[in-house]
């Protein structure tokens, strides 16, 4: 109850100065900082656990990403809407019940559009839920902030987010099958089995690579932004 | 009693939650910087696992399971047409249900190892309620889910196997990150970019035991 005594007279103050615009400095760099400085799987280390399963195929990658920015985005509107009603100790209860309808959503629109995507997912629609981004975005944002800007912090993470596992997913599918989206750009005649020269990694497509593409990322990436290089 | 075994040491070695599946690597990577911890977590995971997933297995054959509710129809004295309960299915619900029993489970297990066992909640006290959204709880339902066990000793035995799976491998992972800091890393892959690659090849490791049929 103090802190809605407390907020009360500061958001008065707030009303009376003229709105910001939709797109001010602080609002374009909501969207543009999880991108690189505050990546939500380099630099967070938020999301990793169904960020990695799923990068076998391009398809895959872009379908999760997409759930992921779904889920994301009615969940951080839904809790900063909400934000000033929800007590403090029951706040995650309220953030999971929140996440899980969404993701049952999404889950249903996934079976009956794309069936075979949603099978290839399996249990990692679910696994949305226990995503550390969406929980950590709630309660690191969504709790203390309009819904406009959160929508735009939601919006950018998601996008953070997709953009590495779409990297990682085209490394994998490029180099484990030669395909990309299922289109297939090495000639079946260069295959080995065909008297050609070429073969498959298929390392690529077990599960350890997509951690050692991670790392790679990760690497070129602090060797280009150094203020992110950690002490050990 | 074989069977048991075999889902067991299935759970550890061959289907393990962080090496096959990622699951639970936000705290893995993040609680593994030095063995200590990674042991409290560790066994945090196989506590909450052990007990999570046999109640997430009742509740989805006694509940959420199509044809699930039929045993109401037992004590109504419904049968044949009238037998309604037998034809509802409500998987739909099993996440929200699923994250619900973690969540309140967590929160059971927490009060009763603080009230009975003190010296254990001063060792996991900090760890327990970080494992409500620790990804390895759910994906450990949901795998129940998937895999159909049949009896409520095979979910058991399923849920004790991953968590010792995970627990071996967070502790692993410390003990290697405890040693790496006297090694000369390249600044860039510090911390955590080296963290995943040797998981990678912890991984590719663990693929051995890919070819074991149990």
């Amino acid at each position: 109850m103090s802190t809605e005594v407390k907020s009360a007279p500061s958001e008065a103050i707030l009303a009376k100065e003229p709105s910001e615009p939709l797109f001010s400095k602080r609002n374009k760099k909501l969207l543009s900082d999880p991108l690189n400085d505050s990546n939500p799987i380099t630099v967070q280390v938020l999301g990793i656990c169904s960020a990695l399963a799923i990068t076998v195929q391009v398809k895959q990658a872009i379908v999760m990403s997409l759930s992921v920015l779904a889920v994301l985005i009615g969940g951080n509107l839904i809790i900063s809407l909400i934000r000033n009603v929800i007590p403090s100790r029951i706040r995650i209860i309220v953030q999971l019940v929140v996440v899980a309808s969404l993701v049952i959503l999404v889950d249903q629109v996934l079976k009956a559009y794309v069936y075979d995507v949603s099978k290839a997912l399996s249990v990692f629609v679910g696994l949305i839920i226990t995503n550390c981004i969406i929980m950590g975005r709630l309660e690191a944002f969504a709790l203390a902030n309009k819904p406009w800007p959160s929508v735009l912090d939601a919006i950018g993470n998601a996008a953070g987010y997709g953009w590495i596992l779409i990297v990682i997913a085209v490394v994998r599918e490029a180099f484990g099958s030669g395909s990309l989206m299922g289109f297939k750009f090495i000639p079946d005649a260069w295959l080995i089995s065909n008297g050609g020269f070429y073969a498959h990694n298929n390392m690529m497509i077990l599960p350890p690579m997509a951690l050692i593409v991670v790392g790679i990322i990760i690497w070129i990436q602090r060797a280009k932004n150094k203020a992110l290089i950690e002490e050990h | 009693m074989l069977e048991l075994v075999n889902i067991f040491v299935k759970a550890i070695f061959i289907e393990n939650m962080i090496f096959a599946y990622f699951l639970g690597m936000c705290s893995y990577l993040a609680v593994s910087k030095t063995v200590k911890t990674g042991v409290g977590l560790g066994a945090a995971v196989v506590f909450v696992l052990g007990i999570t997933v046999p109640v997430n297995y009742l509740l989805e054959n006694y509940v959420l399971s199509e044809g699930a509710l039929s045993w109401i129809d037992g004590i109504m004295g419904y049968a044949g047409e009238d037998a309604v309960f037998a034809t509802i299915d409500l998987s739909f619900l099993s996440f929200i249900m699923f994250i619900a029993i973690i969540a309140s489970m967590v929160q059971l297990v927490e009060m009763a190892v603080e009230k009975f066992a003190p010296a254990l909640y001063g060792a996991l006290g900090i760890f327990l309620p970080l494992i409500a959204v620790n990804c390895s709880i759910l994906g450990g339902a949901l795998f129940m889910q998937e895999r159909q066990y049949s009896t409520i000793a095979e979910a058991t035995s399923f849920g004790l196997g991953s968590g010792v799976g995970w627990f071996l491998a967070i502790v692993a992972i410390a003990a290697i990150r405890e040693k790496i800091k006297y090694s000369n890393v390249p600044a860039p892959l510090r911390g955590l970019g080296i963290t995943f690659i040797i998981t990678g090849l912890m991984g590719i490791a663990f693929m051995a035991f890919m070819g074991i049929e149990l």
